[in-house]
């Protein structure tokens, strides 16, 4: 409650100071629009903001839970298969060499307009830091307890199952933390390239013809539900990790 | 009921880890391994469970009786190795869990009644006290039913008195067992040891045990000077 209370402080003298900068600048609305229009567009506009802030949502969650599922697979079975960790492990070293941006237009190019090449740039841009914190989790399961289900003669993937997956659930939530602030980009960045809907199209088209309080509007819709969603997965991830934690 | 021979010296690469050494885990009784830190007795615990990987034994671990010796061995450290996310019961079947056989719940909550934790089998490790842990680990060590003990100084971290009755929890519910325990402590060598090794540097040393069959009581005076005796090897092998 106290941090929800600090963060209405700040968002409210953060408003301020912008208001302000505003009026003592005279700075043209066309620059910077005063906090107050981008409110009155925002309640003008709101079907309008709403219906792509559904698409972009949704290409962030899809795109989120997809890579998610996809980066933790990768993780067991790299922990699970020394072959596999020789293989793989270079190749994903690699691929994060490779701006994961620069891709978006191939993306577009292959997948079309539509709601995949967001939510393959936003799994894209995920798939490492979760892959990579699951996996250093199931690496460092407490040795004491590996040793002891080896000599219970545990079956491997019962051990993976019942011991190393939980141990790693930590590891796991603070991937899922750098997911949540991450999937967005992607998603943004995905629709910058080419969209025909979606709350980045919406930003473009605004800017484009000079409407900045409607860009801002979507803007701050944009970090309200980033925010959201990077506070419902650690509050998840919290309480997973309590449970998991001696 | 299985006897265990050991006989080897233990290598990494082309270090020597511990010289040639040879010594018997009789069936059925106490065989307690005492030594300096770092002289290699977690060392040939480890090679006994088959969880080494670096070091290699130069040697033999076998079973007079024969037999393979996976299967055969269950094992209980200093730490308690609890899984936090389980309750005392659920930490107690894990052997069954990982094997994928049916967990026997009667066969589990008998075993923590015999341990005293009736009331607390629901709860998690992080509510229960270090000897209550302990004690949880017992239990489960007992639960799979091996004919072979490995202990490595389970009872260290505890405090005197909770050792105290540790001490005799085990030496009470693991009757019949081929146990080796692995301790830096004299007292409780003399306390428990059917047999009592003295590993060090240059080779492994039989001490006579205290007279009478065990547990002992601590403040006997055979169990006294064995102690003393013990201390004094220790000390002059370093």
């Amino acid at each position: 409650m106290k941090l929800f209370l600090r963060l209405i402080l700040v968002t409210v003298a953060l408003f301020l100071f912008w208001h302000f900068l505003v009026v003592f600048a005279d700075l043209p609305k066309f620059i910077l629009p005063s906090p107050l229009l981008v409110m009155q567009t925002f309640v003008s506009n709101f079907s309008l903001i709403l219906k792509h802030a559904v698409v972009t949502g949704s290409e962030i969650l899809v795109g989120l839970l997809a890579g998610t599922v996809l980066g933790s697979v990768t993780a067991i079975c790299l922990a699970i298969s020394p072959a596999a960790r020789t293989i793989v492990r270079p190749m994903m070293v690699l691929s994060q060499a490779l701006p994961v941006f620069a891709l978006a237009p191939l993306l577009t190019l292959w997948l079309g307009y539509g709601l995949w090449p967001k939510i393959l740039m936003a799994l894209l841009i995920i798939y490492f830091p979760v892959t990579s914190s699951f996996f250093d989790g199931l690496m460092n399961t407490p040795k004491g307890m590996l040793d002891l289900s080896r000599v219970m003669n545990g079956n491997p993937w019962r051990i993976m199952l019942n011991l190393r997956i939980p141990a790693a659930v930590p590891g796991l939530a603070s991937g899922l933390r750098l997911a949540a602030v991450y999937a967005p980009i992607g998603a943004i960045i995905g629709e910058w390239v080419g969209a025909s809907e979606g709350l980045g199209y919406l930003m473009l088209l605004a800017n484009g013809r000079a409407k900045i309080d409607l860009m801002f509007a979507a803007l701050i819709v944009l970090v309200v539900m980033t925010l959201i969603l990077h506070w419902s997965i650690d509050r998840l991830g919290n309480s997973l990790t309590a449970k998991m934690s001696p | 009921m299985q006897s265990l021979l050991f006989e080897g010296s233990a290598w990494i690469n082309e270090i020597q880890i511990f010289p040639r050494i040879s010594f018997t885990m009789q069936a059925g009784s106490w065989t307690c391994m005492l030594g300096p830190s770092g002289v290699g007795k977690t060392t040939i615990l480890r090679l006994i469970a088959g969880l080494e990987s670096e070091i290699v034994l130069d040697g033999s671990i076998v079973l007079k009786e024969g037999g393979r010796l996976s299967g055969q061995i269950s094992l209980m450290s200093q730490t308690d190795n609890l899984l936090p996310w389980l309750s005392a019961t659920e930490n107690v079947l894990l052997g069954n869990r990982l094997r994928g056989e049916k967990p026997d719940f009667d066969k589990a909550n008998e075993l923590i009644k015999k341990v005293g934790l009736t009331e607390h089998r629901k709860k998690r490790p992080y509510a229960l006290s270090g000897g209550q842990r302990q004690r949880v680990a017992l239990a489960r060590t007992l639960m799979e039913e091996r004919p072979i003990v490995l202990l490595d100084e389970p009872f260290s971290a505890l405090d005197a008195r909770v050792r105290a009755e540790m001490q005799e929890l085990a030496a009470q519910h693991l009757q019949g067992k081929t146990i080796l325990l692995v301790t830096h402590d004299p007292a409780e060598a003399a306390r428990l040891g059917e047999r009592i090794l003295v590993l060090s540097v240059n080779g492994i040393k039989d001490v006579c045990p205290p007279a009478g069959g065990i547990i002992r009581a601590y403040d006997e005076q055979t169990v006294l000077a064995c102690q003393g005796q013990l201390l004094r090897l220790l000390r002059e092998e370093e």
